[in-house]
């Protein structure tokens, strides 16, 4: 009897082995493109990234030859790498705060109406879905010194105008400007989805609590909860202000005076206008492990700060 | 400490009619339970008391005066929500003192860094960390003031709910479910609690469940309600035993009450199936009505007479202290209940025949609309031996 059952069992584990190892099998099979893709795209440039950063490649030369560290050290001590470097943060810092807050009012006021509410979220959001390049064009035209519409707008009210675009002070704000018309609707939208996950009771106690006037409202219930989704949209905010570039290369190719030189457009310079390849990577290099490291930190320190398990 | 009054209350959200022409009175330190089966609009009156929604006409008093036009914060009520509606990202220190801290402390002595700074914020903060220090200990929660809500079990979450209502000292609580969120055992004890709590407190409590178990322990009077009316108020005493009408016999009592359809024939007596009842009533010959036996007020006999009813029994549920003895009337399809003692059922099995009366108890009659029969609440049994000995 004994003897019998065992032997069951041994077949039945067989059996279960067996399929599990299909199961197992078929589970890869179906992911492999996936990672083929992934390993192509993704994970093989990166590496290689890494290995040209250690040479003196040159864009198209048949030859190529391993300088080590080099790379590195000239970008140490290189003045347009650290003014590409300022000028990326202070887009940066420009864009993130103005894009959240504004993305959230937005985001608060069409949650609040009645009317119009899938109207707004459209309009809001077209900037996002429009073609960067063409927009950035159409804001060339806006700013113009002379028949900009904005410009002619603000001088209209009295407002002290430039040439915004061409001007060493206000070219990077400029930037700045077009790059949150870009992403509030991003922004908005995110919000507009952690609003409504906000259960409502919540809203219902502070009211009998006592805390029913729009800014105790908001303070009590609206911003803490929204924090997750603020988390996310900073994290997205930051990485897409720090590899912003079409506006950079259509409107102003950095200028004037590296004035609105960024990293990306700084990279993009070095590795195909000059031909500096390796150069180039290792500017990859830095800004990969720059962006990395302000996520992972960006994460753990918001991560604690707003899921309140 | 006042008094709630509702008068002539009626909602409806579009087409939807939730509530028509509700009134009802809670007296102070009094506890009311809002009873129905889910949608039939308690929990929309529960929110209208709280001024969380408006009645499209009616008033609610507290007091002596009407508060439609109040803020919810200014009705000196609280309220304990179904899913506690705890804020996640405080302590629950925080929770309890939120109430005290937006009605004590100016906008201004709010505000954080400059808040605490300010004259006389920080001794109205301290006694509010005192109060709830009290209010915390009576709850047993004195331990878990640090934690988020996250940290705690159901049960305790549950009672952070209630010490936050209770800090304000308001004229009327509130409680929307409070317990449907818990198991079985913590719901018991939970009752209890709350059962203990209101006879600490000086308020009056309305209380809404659709939990006939929880409204018939806790409460001094209950109001069932069915689509938006209240269709009776009394003691659980007075429901159980004289329901107003079918609806709140077969709501109230587990299990069900059993219901018999019959005519009234030419000498009075109801006949049902193949037995008959003889019942006081005023009703005309020829009525259609229906009879409601409760479970416990059926027992087997040896006799058969024209009074009792035969049937087959299709299963047993043994109960612990009782046993429940689901039948079949003979040429009837609606399934009988009765709860006997074990020793009684000893011997019985599925399928065998039974025969079944009324014992000494009143019979509950109903006519064609629902309404309760004035006259049919009677000793069955008396009648019965004057006719039939």
């Amino acid at each position: 009897m004994v003897m019998i059952a065992s032997a069951d069992d041994a077949a039945l584990c067989r059996g279960a082995t067996r399929r599990n190892f299909a199961q197992l099998t078929a589970g890869h099979l179906l992911s492999l493109p996936a990672a083929v893709a992934l390993l192509l795209l993704f994970v093989a440039p990166t590496i290689a990234i890494f290995g040209i950063a250690l040479t003196d490649w040159q864009l198209g030369a048949d030859d190529l030859s391993f300088i080590g560290l080099k790379n590195f050290r000239a970008l140490l001590v290189d003045p347009d790498f650290y003014q590409s470097l300022r000028n990326s943060v202070v887009y940066t810092l420009l864009v993130l705060p103005a894009t959240v807050c504004l993305g959230l009012a937005v985001a608060l006021l069409i949650e609040s109406g009645r009317s119009f509410r899938a109207f707004y979220r459209a309009a809001h959001f077209l900037p996002v879905m429009a073609t960067m390049a063409a927009m950035a064009i159409s804001w060339e035209a806006l700013l113009h010194p002379t028949i900009g519409l904005l410009t002619q707008a603000l001088a209209s009210l009295g407002v002290p105008t430039t040439n915004w675009l061409k001007n060493q002070h206000t070219v990077l704000p400029a930037l700045a400007a077009i790059g949150i018309w870009q992403n509030f609707g991003y922004a908005m939208v995110l919000f507009l989805a952690g609003l409504k996950v906000i259960p409502p009771d919540l809203y219902e106690a502070a009211a009998v609590d006592g805390a029913d006037s729009a800014f105790d409202r908001l303070r009590t219930v609206t911003l803490p909860m929204l924090g997750p989704t603020t988390m996310f949209v900073t994290i997205i905010i930051t990485l897409r202000s720090l590899e912003v570039f079409d506006t950079v290369s259509i409107i102003t190719q950095g200028g004037p005076e590296k004035a609105s030189e960024v990293l990306l457009y700084t990279l993009y310079t070095e590795s195909f206008s000059y031909l500096r390849t390796g150069y180039g990577a290792a500017i990859t290099v830095v800004f990969l492990l720059m962006v990395t490291s302000l996520m992972l930190l960006q994460t753990r320190i918001m991560d604690r700060r707003v899921h309140y398990a | 400490m006042a008094n709630l009054k509702l008068q002539n209350i009626s909602k409806s959200f579009g087409t939807v009619s939730v509530l028509q022409d509700v009134s009802l009175d809670v007296h102070d330190g009094e506890f009311v339970t809002l009873l129905g089966p889910s949608g039939c609009g308690k929990s929309t009156l529960l929110r209208i008391v709280a001024g969380l929604e408006q009645p499209d006409t009616g008033s609610v008093v507290i007091g002596d005066r009407a508060v439609d036009q109040w803020r919810p914060r200014d009705r000196d009520i609280a309220m304990v929500f179904q899913t506690y509606a705890l804020y996640p990202h405080m302590t629950v220190a925080a929770n309890l003192s939120l109430p005290l801290v937006m009605r004590r402390l100016s906008a201004w002595q709010r505000l954080p860094l400059v808040g605490p700074l300010l004259p006389g914020s920080r001794s109205l903060r301290a006694a509010i960390a005192k109060e709830i220090g009290d209010v915390a200990e009576s709850l047993e929660l004195a331990h878990l003031l640090d934690r988020k809500p996250a940290q705690l079990s159901g049960g305790q979450r549950q009672r952070v709910a209630l010490a936050r209502a209770m800090v304000r000292r308001p004229a009327v609580f509130l409680m929307d479910e409070p317990l449907s969120n818990l198991d079985t055992t913590l719901r018991t004890q939970m009752r209890i609690e709350i059962a203990a709590l209101r006879r600490k407190l000086a308020a009056a409590f309305v209380y809404v469940t659709h939990d006939q178990t929880e409204a018939m322990t806790m409460s001094d009077r209950v109001a069932v309600m069915f689509e938006g009316k209240v269709v009776q108020v009394g003691s659980p005493q007075a429901l159980y035993t004289r329901p107003a009408t079918r609806q709140v016999a077969e709501f109230i009592g587990t299990p069900r009450i059993n219901m018999l359809e019959g005519t009234v024939r030419n000498d009075g007596c109801v006949d049902v199936a193949d037995s008959h009842f003889v019942i006081e009533h005023d009703l005309a010959p020829g009525s259609r009505v229906h009879l409601g036996i409760r479970p416990e007020h059926l027992r087997i006999t040896e006799r058969i007479g024209p009074d009792t009813i035969t049937g087959r029994i299709q299963r047993l549920e043994y109960m612990g202290n009782d046993l429940l003895l689901y039948f079949t009337a003979l040429g009837q399809r609606e399934q009988l209940v009765m709860r006997i003692s074990p020793q009684q059922g000893a011997g019985l099995r599925p399928d065998l025949t039974v025969h079944v009366t009324a014992a000494r108890e009143p019979v509950l009659m109903f006519d064609h609309s629902g309404a309760a029969v004035a006259s049919c609440v009677h000793q069955v049994a008396q009648l019965r031996n004057q006719r039939w000995s």
